[in-house]
Parts: structure tokens; C-alpha cells; sequence
């Protein structure tokens, strides 16, 4: 658990070029860090690509703080 | 004038006169080129008069399975899509009144969604690379309308439309999405219209004469170059001034 929320918080840091202690559990990426539609398109992708999974669009929109993403990606690995 | 080396390109229908001109001046500009199109033995000459950089990826676009491949295996081939030319398209014409579903569906089927799946199947690439060209094939009889060819028009219409709403959302991850519109161009398809035909569409327009598939090329060319990056959503109309929009 604590690896995938650490790869999930270093791909988020990176991609939305924000601070660590700012990716909280309950972080939206849109409301909280900033983000925009498309990266949370591209977030996805990056996850997409890190784990070896596919996340497809029904599910990638229910990914909507970092808490959900960390959730997802530890049920689908 | 503009330097492309070290980058990808596909190019749909480069069988055709104006998709093989396209090709020529990318490959020329340094650019390594995908070479797509229906008909292989014309790619494969094509190729062989380019000699390096030049790849044959032969695609059906009528079929949706082959139109998803194609980038797949134009990205195998050459390591990346930098740059997409969406050349290939097809007419059916007819009365409006006459026109069927089939012959509707087929132009709109190649023309535009052939031309969409494409575009879709290039843009995780070029996100992450911060870099793309996309170059939309598009016609002056999108903006004008033109008498029995209402599927054709249409699709050509959607095709702009289309580019500007993906140049919106991609405009910040540097990627340009642009059209490029001919008038009428002297290739094969209209070398089969009689001296008097020529003469009566040449008084419509104001440069007197057809315009060329190299003249095409160098709008692409432009496009697809670091020199265009802040070109994006737009359409250069290629007429001789026949429809000045």
C-alpha cells in the first residue's frame, strides 16, 4: 500500500508540479492541486503506464483525489 | 527554409498526387516519412524514389481496425508520430437528392472518422512529448458548398470543425492541430477533364490557372514545422483566390 501511494504521490508531485505535503489523502486534482481536464487525462495515462494496468474512462473518472487514485490502482495491481 | 530532421511523419494517402508531394517535401526537409495509402505498388515507388527515411504502411481506411493499427505500426516503423498529415479522402458524388446512406456513409466514414481515430491514436505520444503536428487535409468545397457533392462537403466542413476543438484542448502541451484547404489542384483526377472544362473553372479563379501539389506541400510543410508552433486552429485556404476566406 504505502509503495503504490508513494510511486502515485511522486507521479503526481511531478506532474502537476506541486508540493509533497499538499497531496493529501483527500486532495482533489482539480479543486486542491491545480489541475486541468486534460491532465487529469494524462495523470491516468502516467498511472496507466507505472503500473501496467489499464484504467479505462468510466473508471478514470471516479479518480478524482489522490486518496481514489491510490485506491484504484491498489485494487487493480 | 524549415528543418524536420530527426522528426516522424505520416502521410495518409500518399498515393495520391497530393499526398505524394506532401511526403517529397517533408522527406526533403529532413523529416523521416510513413508512407500510407490504399494501393501499395505506388508507395513502394514512391519509397523507392525517396530511398532512406521512407516507410511503406499500407491501411485500408474504410476499415475501422486497420485505421486503429495504423499508428501502432507507423510508431514501430519509424520510433514515433511526431507529425500526422490526414491527406486520404474519397468522393461519391451525387445529387443530394439522389445521394444514398452508403454513399454518404463512406465519405464521412473515411473522410472524418477515419481522420478522427488518427488523430486519437497520435496524441498520447505527442502529450508526453510535448511536441506535435497535426495537419488536416480539408477542401475549399468545405467552406463553399459545391453542387453534388453534399457528403463530400460535409465531411471536409467537419474536418475543420473538428481541428479547432482539438486544437483547444491540446494547444497547451504544444501541439498544433491545423487544416489546410485546397482549391482546385491539377493531379491526375483532373487530368481527365476536358481543355474546355480547365478553361471554365480557370475563369473562376483569379490566379487563372489550377494550383499545383507542391503548392499544397509547402502550407503542410509550414505547418509541420517548429516555425508554425503558435499556428494552431486555423485553416490556410490554397485557392488561387478562388474563395478568399
Amino acid at each position: 500500500m504505502s509503495d503504490i501511494s508513494d510511486r502515485v504521490k511522486k507521479i503526481v508531485v511531478e506532474h502537476l508540479d506541486v508540493e509533497e505535503d499538499k497531496v493529501t489523502e483527500t486532495a482533489s486534482f482539480i479543486d486542491d492541486l491545480g489541475a486541468d481536464s486534460l491532465d487529469t487525462v494524462e495523470l491516468v495515462m502516467a498511472f496507466e503506464e507505472e503500473f501496467g494496468i489499464e484504467i479505462p474512462d468510466d473508471a478514470a473518472e471516479t479518480i478524482q483525489t489522490f486518496g481514489d487514485a491510490v485506491k484504484f490502482i491498489t485494487e487493480a495491481s | 527554409m524549415f528543418d524536420l530532421t530527426g522528426k516522424n511523419a505520416l502521410i495518409t494517402g500518399a498515393s495520391g498526387g497530393i499526398g505524394g508531394e506532401i511526403a517529397k517535401a517533408l522527406h526533403a526537409a529532413g523529416a523521416t516519412v510513413g508512407l500510407s495509402g490504399t494501393r501499395v505498388e505506388p508507395l513502394e515507388a514512391l519509397a523507392a524514389e525517396l530511398g532512406e527515411r521512407a516507410h511503406v504502411l499500407p491501411c485500408n481506411l474504410s476499415d475501422k481496425d486497420s485505421v486503429v493499427a495504423l499508428p501502432k505500426a507507423a510508431a514501430e516503423a519509424m520510433g514515433s508520430v511526431d507529425i500526422l498529415v490526414n491527406n486520404a479522402g474519397i468522393t461519391r458524388d451525387n445529387l443530394f437528392m439522389r445521394m444514398s446512406d452508403d454513399e454518404w456513409d463512406s465519405v464521412l466514414n473515411v473522410n472524418l472518422t477515419s481522420t478522427m481515430r488518427l488523430c486519437k491514436g497520435v496524441l498520447r505520444p505527442m502529450m508526453k512529448a510535448r511536441w506535435g503536428r497535426i495537419i488536416n487535409i480539408s477542401s475549399i468545397v468545405g467552406a463553399t458548398g459545391n453542387p453534388g457533392q453534399g457528403n463530400y462537403a460535409a465531411s471536409k466542413a467537419g474536418v475543420i470543425g473538428m481541428s479547432k476543438s482539438l486544437a483547444y484542448e491540446v494547444a497547451s502541451r504544444g501541439i498544433t492541430v491545423n487544416c489546410v484547404a485546397p482549391g482546385f489542384i491539377a493531379t491526375a483526377m483532373t487530368d481527365k477533364l476536358t481543355d474546355d472544362q480547365k478553361e471554365k473553372i480557370n475563369t473562376q479563379i483569379p490566379a487563372a490557372r489550377m494550383g499545383t501539389p507542391e503548392e499544397i506541400a509547402a502550407s503542410v510543410l509550414y505547418l509541420a514545422s517548429n516555425e508554425a508552433g503558435y499556428t494552431t486552429g486555423a485553416t490556410i485556404h490554397v485557392n488561387g483566390g478562388m474563395a478568399m476566406l
